[in-house]
């Protein structure tokens, strides 16, 4: 779309345009720049000159079995959690859809985990999912050893994914309910009146309506799992027990400023830009060809 | 609804129920373990009836972590972000629309990039721009013989230092550098009618007047949708401010938490850990229920 009307003399365009560009030179290109740079060098800590390695250190991030370890945990972690709290986002919204006596208030609440801190609420997960107070307590006491996340790997991840998806229910189900009430109610009253059920009309009219929705929640939820999930772990697990949820952002937080390997650090950031650039194209080419825009 | 199904309203109400309690338990448990004592706190289960020491963990929590200065930077630094964002971005998308220059569509490019690289991906070198921001400039000059030149001519020798580790800006800056904003504008101002802007220049108004009198207030409801998301993004921002703030004087709320932690050994002091959650928890939280009925009616109106 272009617009008829223009304002002429350029200059004073790009006038506009200068302190936009101006930051993301200085706090995005610049350090994606040197990000790409140190990659490519041994980064002495401190500023102690580098040397040019080529791509020692992917190789050698690529052998290391901890990389590997935390990319898994990463993938499974975006994949449980994206997957809970889509579904029980869209199951919520489509319910809460249907005008019923009380729909209202769901509304209200359900919206509510949106505005949470991931860390906040991370502190408050880890003392109701805690082995030794509360009801975790409970349930060990009647079957001691069931549940500990300071020990046991797989109650780890589940406690961050729990936190993470609960979090981001809240924030799919404004996206959902908004796209949901945005379909014309005249659509959905026509295939009542042609007898087609419930489950019947969310299948044929609002799923398929919904599908940019969807699609674009996939997507932030996939990157954010990679992003936002930093200071769950942090707060929750410290990426242990064992490296369990040593997730790839906490591991390059953890090896940049506590290990001081910058050069490593760097490598496993490209990686990372690599990873959401490609799950962004995916995301372009998948929505224009299925997702007709009215 | 157009037909009678009572089985299936009677599970809606169900499911719906069960959605209510599993968003709502966190908030209650949170309170509840707040207003207990030590002892309390760690039985086993815990009581779910509220204790009566809500307001002493309150204070206690409050004095600890010392969240009276950490409410406030995270206050600075929400507020900063959120207005900066609905400037700049409102600047840059007026420019991208209603001019037409040499490299527009590269401008537009080069800012649409910035979406797909979250801060936290490129954290490291960002860290060390902050340490030093006038760092890329210095290493153009050195690069492009600016310096050397400089040195001959002057004899001075050029050092660009300006650090931003612990200081307001130093948290602001990076995180206004992203293209959430611009696109929102970019959005609107498209469907604001060409009549308009012929008008006012048929009247005689410059761009800056038309930016000014016109576009801006048309853009009233895109201008706070914005600033409040950008204000709780900020505000709920925890790997930035934990990194540049190594000084306690502008540590945020949400980064002190850390400092809540009960220790392992000793009992937990879950009592107040849960206290200075709430706290911390509220500010936002009070923000989405003001604007939230307005904010899925923003989404609708924008879908439709």
């Amino acid at each position: 779309m272009e617009k008829r009307v223009t304002f002429g003399r350029w200059t004073i365009g790009i006038l506009f345009a200068v302190p936009q560009l101006i930051l993301i030179f200085t706090f995005f290109y610049w350090p994606a720049g040197q990000a790409v740079y140190w990659s490519l060098t041994l980064q002495q800590p401190w500023g102690g000159g580098n040397i040019w390695v080529g791509l020692d250190n992917f190789r050698s991030i690529l052998a290391n079995a901890d990389y590997w370890n935390s990319i898994t945990a990463s993938l499974t972690f975006a994949a449980i959690s994206t997957g809970l709290a889509m579904v029980i986002a869209l199951v919520l919204a489509t319910l809460t859809d249907r005008q019923l006596a009380g729909s209202r208030l769901y509304r209200v609440v359900l919206i509510w985990p949106y505005g949470i801190a991931a860390p906040a609420l991370a502190l408050a997960f880890r003392f109701i999912l805690a082995p030794e107070a509360g009801f975790m307590a409970a349930v060990n006491k009647f079957w001691p050893g069931f549940w500990d996340p300071g020990l046991d790997g797989a109650d780890a991840m589940a406690s961050v994914i729990i936190a993470f998806s609960w979090k981001y229910v809240g924030y799919n189900f404004i996206f959902f309910l908004a796209a949901l009430q945005a379909i014309p109610r005249s659509l959905i009253e026509a295939a009542a009146m042609d007898g087609s059920g419930v489950v019947r009309r969310f299948w044929d009219i609002q799923f398929p309506l919904i599908t940019p929705t969807i699609f674009f929640l996939l997507v932030i939820n996939i990157t954010e799992s990679f992003q936002d999930s930093f200071g769950i772990v942090d707060i929750m697990t410290s990426g242990g027990p064992a490296n369990a949820t040593n997730l790839m952002v906490y591991k390059i937080y953890s090896d940049g400023f506590r290990g001081l390997d910058y050069s490593g650090a760097a490598a496993q950031s490209i990686i990372l830009m690599l990873l959401i650039i490609l799950l962004t194209i995916v995301q372009f080419r998948f929505i224009e060809r299925r997702v007709h825009y009215r | 609804m157009v037909e009678r199904t009572p089985i299936l309203n009677f599970f809606t109400h169900l499911i719906l129920f069960a959605g209510f309690v599993f968003c709502v338990a966190p908030f209650v448990i949170v309170a509840i373990a707040a207003s207990h004592n030590l002892k309390d706190v760690n039985d086993v289960p815990m009581s779910l009836l509220p204790g009566s020491d809500f307001w002493i963990n309150i204070k206690t929590a409050w004095t600890t972590a010392d969240l009276g200065p950490k409410l406030l930077n995270s206050f600075i630094m929400a507020a900063g972000v959120a207005a900066g964002k609905v400037i700049i971005s409102a600047l840059t998308a007026f420019s991208i629309v209603y001019f037409r220059y040499p490299g527009r569509t590269l401008i537009f490019w080069l800012i649409f990039v910035t979406l797909m690289l979250p801060l936290e991906v490129r954290i490291v070198p960002t860290y060390a721009v902050v340490a030093n921001v006038l760092s890329p400039y210095q290493a153009i000059m050195d690069v492009t013989g600016l310096s050397w030149l400089i040195e001959k001519i002057s004899g001075v020798q050029v050092s660009l230092s300006l650090g931003l580790l612990n200081s307001y800006t130093g948290l602001i800056m990076p995180l206004i550098a992203t293209a959430t904003g611009t696109f929102l504008y970019r959005q609107f101002f498209l469907t604001v009618p060409d009549e308009l802007a012929e008008a006012a220049r048929m009247d005689g108004a410059g761009a800056l007047r038309f930016f000014i009198d016109i576009l801006l207030p048309l853009s009233r409801n895109n201008m706070a949708a914005l600033g409040t998301i950008m204000f709780l993004w900020a505000w709920n921002q925890y790997l930035w401010p934990l990194l540049i703030t190594t000084d306690q004087s502008h540590a945020t709320a949400v980064t002190e938490l850390k400092q809540l932690i009960p220790n392992v050994g000793g009992a937990p002091e879950w009592h107040i850990a849960m206290a200075g959650t709430l706290i911390v928890m509220l500010p936002p939280l009070i923000v989405v229920v003001l604007m939230q009925r307005w904010f899925v009616r923003g989404l609708i109106a924008t879908e439709k």
